[in-house]
């Protein structure tokens, strides 16, 4: 696309109140008419302090934190910070804790996934699967609720063992709803996914090449969308993810280049099904356990540092612990997923139309709260 | 209009009032009819989107309000949009924003005029009715434009200038859709056309031969540009614009943009039927029941319902094209398409 | 490559401007010069063998007596991961950028210059990017004082 405009540019601030901005991100458009000739971002509107308050906080006191940090996928991001600490501790927990945490993480991903999906059509201006997806996660939550108390903020994950064994038979109600799951993923697809109108606002748009992808640090389904197979579940394992059967999806191109928001999308609804198989493995292979057993009754670290990074489903989640041998974390640094994404924005948005930005915002599915920290 | 002339003439002492009043009299209380049932139409029409829509999405929607199903739903939305506070912004042009509800809303509620509802309920049958409808609906968009440019909020303004390209374009097929008819039954007249189809669902112009069929898909789809609704509601893309044109409205004038928009997709759907859907005329061939047995006007507003369901059904079903694709699909698809139909009629007509 | 490999490898490559290493199996560091950190990122990013690629992680880290700055780098090629640090002294902390090698370094130097006052030299557009513009202090460092107020306003 040409983009030697010679016609009056307008600016036009989209955010931080705006209704398909994800929370408060701020883009600064400058706009030739319907063309976005530039697309600034501009964050901190929800800075929160999250690495100075846990350097005055104890290490347990951090988890609820990382909690509200990506509100809609909270079990994933204290399984970050909490295995951060373990790896420093160097607790071993039993495989009780190590598979329900995969269960908690995988119908979180789920959850999280169907939201993405859910208010991505929601951008695009189709309501109905947008309530869809919340009727299932809803059902998700439940499980959450009934396990942990809490449905959006858990703190479920402790250091070094779990706040709750799971309850009676949630194992059975977790494989009833699968069951009623997988089949209705295919008709979001019908309803969404291969919509005709779907695939033209979204084939071509917001297309990041791999290399692009790569230079910019982003990852997750993003990057797996620019058609570049790495899953840190699969490259990197940990809690044993090896020891399960999955897939790494990613963007095929079908109805477009490879990149696209359409391939960030399907790559998404495809997660959402590898997900469900590993919950399935992991609860058959569920073993009896003490998810206390291992909780160490004070969090003291050696002196040391240490790298962690897990996916979460927005991407790659790091934490870079440095402890100076207190109960209080010296330094904590997290490498936010959606951070990396924005911080690309500006390349793969120009040229775009308004109406592509927000398909292009909704597809690298941000939470601004982890963006800000 | 004539039968309610009769009907006031009815009434003792009509006669003895000046002769001005007794001229203004008929109009006057004919607009004033045509406006409740206008406003109750676009109220339960909203009611029914809500219930729609709802049961789409695996909820109930308004249940509490009147009782049965949330059915005092609209009217309860309507008094709180009524009784809330009135906001002009400081930086809006004043006289404009104020007229631009009103703008928007008279089109559509003078296009009702030539709607024949049954064989006499109509308040004009004017010689050039279709014609009327399509002048007096173009200006809405006058309306709409005022109120994105009124409004100062950018916004507003990308909504109005989306409005108008996009009512500006799909006018052109919208007209041109309607021509196999207008070829067919040689009258702009809405009763003519409607007479033309009498006889039951064989004679409707929908069923009549190959162009005018298609000649209905593409009037409904132009129509569904016309009113913004989706896939076609870029203008109120609520997740681009916020709420385009009528960001910055509220209460009062908002109510009225709210109406005109339910009031408009029923005035479609309405015009739809007349024109493809026989009106009022009956559904049953004239063979099997010679006489028509369910009032006309009933039959008009089940067969107006039901497109405006489908128009519903859509709205919640699909996602919403882009300004461009939009363009495309009127000037390079619809737009040839309806000429092709055009010429096929016409040659069809004459042969 | 396993840590160990990658460690000989910078140390061959740049000899004393890699004055100390760290290898366990938390995190494994290499000390850079941090006025080799450019070339050193460059030839990472480069080398046929590294191929690190994707930048995980830049910040900052206030040790009281001296600034650190913290590179995660790993490569989306060959799976493996390295961490390089730059050791700055506390008063007028600068490093050149390594923006040119990988683009997303821009933002996350941003955010080690907002939270610690490290100025990155050569960047591109070094605004504060969390805090607002007008922000004073930096408030990472441990000697941060919060202020009260903001504009007049609590905090």
């Amino acid at each position: 696309m040409n983009l030697d405009y010679s016609g009056d540019i307008m600016t036009l601030n989209m955010g931080p109140q705006h209704p398909s901005m994800h929370g408060v991100l701020r883009l600064e458009l400058k706009t030739d008419g319907e063309v976005v000739v530039e697309a600034i971002p501009h964050i901190g509107y929800l800075h929160r302090c999250f690495e100075k308050h846990a350097e005055n906080i104890e290490y347990p006191g951090v988890v609820p934190f990382t909690d509200r940090m990506d509100y809609v996928a909270a079990m994933n991001m204290e399984l970050g910070y909490v295995l951060a600490v373990e790896k420093l501790m160097g607790i071993q927990v039993n495989d009780r804790v190590r598979y329900i945490r995969i269960i908690m993480a995988e119908l979180n991903r789920i959850a999280s996934h169907l939201v993405a999906a859910g208010t991505y059509g929601l951008d695009l201006g189709s309501w109905t699967p947008f309530l869809h997806c919340f009727r299932d996660r809803e059902k998700i939550l439940d499980f959450f609720e009934e396990t942990c108390g809490a449905r959006l903020l858990y703190n479920y994950n402790w250091i070094g063992g779990l706040m709750f064994d799971l309850p009676e038979g949630l194992e059975r109600r977790i494989i009833e709803f699968l069951d009623y799951f997988e089949p209705l993923v295919e008709d979001l697809n019908r309803l969404l996914s291969y919509n005709y109108i779907f695939i033209k606002r979204t084939a071509s748009v917001g297309i990041i090449p791999p290399e692009v992808a790569v230079s910019y640090g982003i990852t997750g389904p993003n990057l797996r969308g620019s058609g570049i197979k790495f899953d840190v579940r699969r490259n990197e394992p940990y809690l044993g993810y090896e020891e399960f059967d999955f897939e790494v999806p990613v963007g095929k191109g079908e109805f477009g280049p490879v990149g696209s928001c359409y391939d960030r999308y399907m790559v998404r609804i495809w997660e959402v099904l590898q997900s469900c198989r590993i919950i399935r493995q992991a609860i058959a292979k569920l073993p009896p356990g003490d998810v206390h057993a291992t909780i160490p009754k004070r969090v003291k670290p050696p002196v040391g540092e240490v790298y962690m990074r897990t996916e979460c489903p927005r991407g790659e989640l790091g934490y870079y612990i440095v402890s100076d041998g207190t109960s209080k974390p010296y330094r904590v640094k997290v490498k936010s997923p959606c951070f990396t994404v924005m911080s690309g924005f500006r390349e793969y948005s120009r040229g775009a139309m308004i109406a592509d930005i927000v398909a292009i915002v909704g597809s690298v599915d941000i939470v601004l709260v982890e963006l800000d920290r | 209009m004539e039968s309610i002339r009769d009907l006031l003439e009815l009434i003792p002492y009509t006669t003895a009032l000046p002769v001005w009043v007794q001229a203004i009299l008929p109009p006057a209380v004919s607009a004033v009819i045509l406006f409740l049932f206008v406003a109750v139409l676009a109220m339960f029409a909203i009611w029914l989107e809500r219930k729609v829509a709802a049961h789409m999405q695996d909820r109930l929607g308004p249940m509490y309000v009147g009782g049965w199903h949330g059915w005092a739903q609209s009217i309860a939305d309507t008094i709180k949009l009524l009784l809330k506070e009135d906001i002009v912004p400081a930086a809006a042009d004043k006289a404009l924003f104020k007229a631009a509800p009103a703008i928007v809303f008279i089109p559509s509620f003078a296009a009702f005029v030539v709607l024949p509802f049954g064989i006499s309920s109509i308040v004009a049958d004017l010689n050039i009715g279709v014609l009327y409808l399509f002048a007096v609906a173009s200006l809405t968009v006058v309306g709409i434009l005022m109120a994105g440019w009124a409004s100062n909020n950018k916004y507003s303004l990308f909504g109005g200038m989306r409005s108008a390209a996009q009512i500006v374009s799909y006018e052109i097929p919208a007209a041109l859709s309607v021509m196999p008819v207008i070829i067919i039954v040689g009258s702009l007249s809405m009763q003519q056309i409607v007479r033309a189809q009498t006889g039951g669902i064989q004679n409707w112009f929908v069923f009549r031969n190959p162009f005018t069929f298609l000649a209905f898909f593409l009037y409904f789809i132009c129509s569904l540009a016309e009113v913004n609704r989706t896939p076609f509601d870029i203008p109120e893309a609520e997740s681009e614009l916020v709420a385009g044109y009528h960001t910055e409205y509220s209460g009062m004038r908002f109510a009225f943009f709210f109406l005109a928009e339910y009031s408009n997709m029923f005035l479609v759907a309405g015009i739809a039927t007349t024109l493809f859907l026989g009106g009022w005329s009956q559904v049953l061939p004239a063979q099997w029941v010679p006489k028509q047995l369910i009032p006309g006007p009933i039959l008009f507003f089940l067969k107006a319902l039901s497109l405006v369901f489908v128009q519903i059904w859509l709205r919640w079903t699909l996602p919403r094209l882009r300004v461009d694709q939009l363009m495309y699909l009127c000037w390079k698809v619809m737009l040839p398409l309806a000429l092709v139909l055009v010429l096929g009629a016409g040659l069809l007509a004459v042969w | 490559m396993t840590p160990r490999e990658i460690e000989a490898l910078l140390k061959e490559r740049f000899g004393d401007r890699i004055p100390e290493s760290r290898l366990d199996g938390l995190c494994s560091w290499s000390l850079v010069d941090p006025a080799a950190i450019l070339e050193v990122a460059r030839f990472v990013h480069d080398d046929e063998k590294l191929k690190m690629d994707h930048l995980e992680l830049l910040g900052g880290v206030d040790y009281k007596d001296r600034i650190e700055v913290v590179y995660v780098v790993n490569s989306l090629t060959y799976h493996h991961r390295y961490t390089l640090k730059c050791r700055l002294p506390r008063d007028n902390p600068r490093i050149r950028t390594v923006e040119s090698v990988w683009k997303v370094a821009n933002w996350h130097e941003r955010e080690a210059y907002d939270m610690f006052g490290i100025i990155f030299e050569g960047h591109s557009d070094l605004r504060r990017i969390l805090c607002p513009d007008d922000w004073e202090g930096y408030p990472l460092r441990k000697d941060y004082t919060f202020p009260g107020k903001y504009h007049d306003m609590p905090v």
